[in-house]
């Protein structure tokens, strides 16, 4: 399988280690009233499809760089790839 | 006084050379590291400060650059600066003082070992060692991948030659991994 790096260009899958969820990069307030409700939320629920999932990647033999990669779990088929930190900052977060 | 004796990454007095079907392959250890990672929000800065010590444009992604002084891309906003060890044995600190806090500056030289192969077929063999096309490549490109498991940089000084620098604690096994690919090619 060959990820479209965004900065890198066509990288082999062999180079990434597979995180999961993309919805991971939302961690929770720590501080909100729910807090405990919404870590479990966090740490557990996972949503499971078969089809088009957004997921994290890790570039860890390459630049060491996290990626939100869009994949169809059934096919593998690769339709976006994204730096982490691009999706983050589009959301309005400064980290 | 402590007496200590030097010894390279492969554990000798003088780094190793080797002439294997065209191609030198010899250990480096002349070259001091550090590494230059920008601040959140103060990325121009930390660009302006590898620039400005290596005396040319701080390069971009997948690229090294410079020539006394050089430095290579190992990640956004992260550089890998290289100077000669006899002028520049303190690179990390002479680094630190001139970034003045606004980019992270670590000090890199003993952790890494550099092996340069020059000469002959060098696309046959990194075509063995790693998934780096280097017929696609040219001049200049630098790329971290997985060579015999272990994350190193290759980097492309000239069009024939290129160096590997990887985990020093791992020298042996990647001098290993390069001359057996070194004489696979023929």
């Amino acid at each position: 399988m060959i990820i479209h790096h965004p900065i890198l260009g066509p990288r082999d899958s062999a180079e990434f280690t597979y995180l999961g969820d993309a919805n991971l990069i939302h961690r929770p307030d720590w501080q909100a009233e729910d807090a405990l409700a919404q870590f479990t939320d966090y740490g557990y629920q996972r949503k499971n499809p078969a089809g088009v999932h957004r997921e994290l990647w890790f570039h860890e033999q390459g630049d060491r760089s996290w990626l939100v990669v869009t994949r169809n779990t059934v096919t593998h088929e690769i339709t976006k790839v994204e730096l982490a930190r691009d999706v983050a900052r589009a959301e309005g977060r400064d980290t | 006084m402590h007496d200590f004796v030097e010894i390279t990454p492969l554990g000798g007095g003088a780094p190793r050379v080797q002439e294997i079907n065209g191609i030198v392959l010899s250990e480096v250890t002349d070259r001091a590291l550090a590494s230059v990672a920008a601040r959140l929000g103060q990325e121009d800065e930390a660009k302006a400060l590898v620039s400005g010590f290596i005396e040319a444009p701080a390069p971009d992604a997948g690229r090294l650059s410079g020539s006394a002084k050089s430095a290579f891309w190992t990640g956004p906003d992260q550089w890998m600066v290289e100077a000669p060890i006899e002028t520049h044995e303190d690179l990390a600190a002479e680094l630190s003082e001139k970034a003045a806090s606004r980019a992270s500056v670590t000090e890199q030289t003993d952790g890494w070992c550099r092996f340069d192969l020059e000469g002959g077929d060098l696309v046959a063999v990194f075509e063995i060692l790693c998934p780096v096309d280097l017929r696609k490549g040219q001049k200049g490109d630098a790329t971290r991948t997985s060579i015999d498991h272990l994350g190193c940089f290759v980097l492309r000084r000239e069009t024939d030659l290129v160096s590997v620098i990887g985990p020093r604690s791992s020298a042996g096994s990647l001098f290993h991994a390069l001359e057996t690919a070194v004489r696979a090619v023929r």
